[in-house]
């Protein structure tokens, strides 16, 4: 999510502290020009992670502060997905394979439980992906179809999908 | 009603049984086996030709091939129940192309001929006036082909998913249940005669691949082949993979999956909601199918065995004498 605000002295502190007060968590904070051409004015941008339900309590908060929040951009990880996959997942490279879908930015792999029944057999894992948008969960079940191929793996999707 | 039967295994058994058992007015005066043949336009004693073939012997006489009976047989049904042939139909395909050129109408329950050739079988019906039909090549005993094509007709079906092959269905049971190994539920069912001795047909998904393309090209307007069918079988699954799905109230099923507008064909291994209407315990089978104007629906039903797939053939003999056969 990202909260932009005037930048007027004061502001950021007293934006900071409802923020972790909520269980919030600060990613970044940029300031930038509003428009080029501009007076001194500028603009501050902070992403944050929020637990879910918690936003309309922050803005509560920021307003009881006397912060202005000129936008919210919200992201949700509105969709879930679980697989499971079979195969030598170590000797292949785990966390390489859950890598492959971190990096596309909109999708994640949020849990992973691994059973590896005795060396040099198979082993198998359950893997739950989150994303943005539906279009980026077929990405990235794409890609992990196709990290399957290289790595010969077996990947078991859900009769529906995300 | 006179009809020829070609193959007296399970299926042709079941057919013989049932016509024994009920009173269906019909009268088999041709039947042959793979070594042997009998033509009789009296009618043949069922009664006598099961106990030949439960002593171990052929049905009929040895003089008589397959092919004599299907050209020289008096019968207005050739019902075609000899083993599928996926690589080339034969010689099961032959035998309906010479039914059908002697204006005899056919029922079968091999999938072969109609997976492979059933554009060309269904306009040599056609121009010979005859119906060719094959409800029992998918899904045994659900009428699955007849309520698609007539019962639903006028439905757009936008999705067909479900368990065509009992014998992955026994294994993945059993897998789920008792947390048997693959291996372990497989030996298992072959015990049982769930499965074959060389079992890759039906695990590796390619009985369920052949059904798909019976559908999609039957009743679905489609033109496809096994080869478009995306295809992963069985035997990789661990029982640690069902424990991963269990433990979310799901399990794991081998799904085959007709996405028309999409022209996708699939069977795959895929984790379902143990909830869910398609999970059916052992051999049964289960289809749904998603239509625009009927929702969705689901038939659940004994995929296999010889009465139960005999019951699809007679519905079919029925459903043409219903409407053709004229006499008997
Ligand atoms: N069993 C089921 O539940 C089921 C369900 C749906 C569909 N089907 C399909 O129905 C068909 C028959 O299945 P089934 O289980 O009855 O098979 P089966 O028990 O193996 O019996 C096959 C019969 O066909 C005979 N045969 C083999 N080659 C022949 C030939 N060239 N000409 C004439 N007869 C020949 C065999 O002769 P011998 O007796 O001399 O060996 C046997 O009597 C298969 O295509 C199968 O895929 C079966």
């Amino acid at each position: 999510m990202k909260l932009e605000m005037r930048d007027q002295p004061g502001q950021l502190v007293a934006a900071l502290q409802p923020i972790s007060a909520v269980g919030g968590n600060i990613i970044a904070v940029i300031h930038q020009r509003e428009t080029p051409a501009a007076t001194e004015t500028l603009d501050v941008q902070i992403v944050l992670e929020l637990p879910e339900g918690r936003l309309s309590r922050l803005l509560e908060l920021l307003r009881e502060q006397g912060v202005s929040v000129v936008r919210i951009d919200e992201e949700r990880l509105l969709y879930e997905c679980t697989l499971i996959m079979i195969g030598h997942l170590m000797h292949t490279d785990l966390s390489d394979t859950v890598d492959r879908i971190d990096m596309t930015g909109s999708a994640e792999v949020t849990e992973l439980s691994l059973v590896m029944p005795a060396i040099s057999s198979p082993s198998s894992a359950r893997i739950t992906i989150r994303s943005t948008t539906r279009e980026e969960m077929k990405k990235a079940i794409r890609i992990l179809r196709s990290v399957a191929e290289q790595k010969d793996l077996l990947i078991i999707e859900p009769l529906e999908g995300a | 009603m006179r009809i020829a039967i070609l193959g007296f295994g399970s299926v042709g058994r079941g057919i013989a049984r049932a016509i024994l058992a009920k009173n269906l007015d019909i009268t088999v005066t041709g039947l042959a086996d793979s070594r042997s043949g009998i033509i009789d336009p009296a009618g043949i004693d069922l009664e006598a030709a099961l106990s030949r073939k439960d002593n171990g012997g052929p049905c009929g006489s040895l003089d008589v091939t397959p092919a004599d009976v299907v050209a020289k047989a008096d019968y207005d049904v050739l019902v075609e129940v000899t083993p599928t042939n996926v690589d080339d139909g034969e010689p099961a395909l032959g035998h309906i192309r010479g039914a059908l050129r002697r204006g005899k109408h056919v029922v079968t329950s091999n999938k072969g001929p109609i997976a492979l050739a059933y554009p060309e079988l269904r306009d040599l019906a056609a121009t010979n006036g005859v119906f060719l039909r094959y409800e029992a090549t998918v899904c045994g005993a659900i009428p699955l082909i007849h309520a698609m094509k007539e019962g639903l007709a006028g439905n757009t079906i936008s999705r067909l998913y479900g368990v065509f092959n009992g014998t992955c269905n026994y294994i993945l049971t059993r897998m789920a249940e008792d947390g048997l190994t693959y291996e372990q539920a497989l030996a298992e069912a072959r015990e049982l005669g769930y499965a074959e001795a060389d079992p890759t047909y039906d695990v590796e998904g390619i009985d369920a691949g052949i059904k798909l393309v019976i559908l999609a090209n039957t009743v679905l307007d489609m033109r496809t082949t096994l080869d478009d069918v995306e295809r992963t079988g069985i035997t990789l699954l661990t029982p640690e993979a069902l424990r991963l799905a269990e433990d979310q109230d799901c399990t794991i099923r081998l799904i085959g999956e007709i996405v028309p507008e999409a022209g996708v064909l699939r069977v795959s291994p895929r984790i379902i909601a143990k909830s869910h209407p398609l999970v059916v315990e052992g051999t049964l089978n289960a289809v749904t199918v998603e239509t625009d104007l009927a929702g969705d629906l689901t038939f659940i039903g004994k995929g296999a065995g010889s009465v139960e797939t005999a019951s699809a053939v007679i519905g079919d003999l029925l459903y043409i004498r219903d409407r053709h056969v004229q006499g008997s």
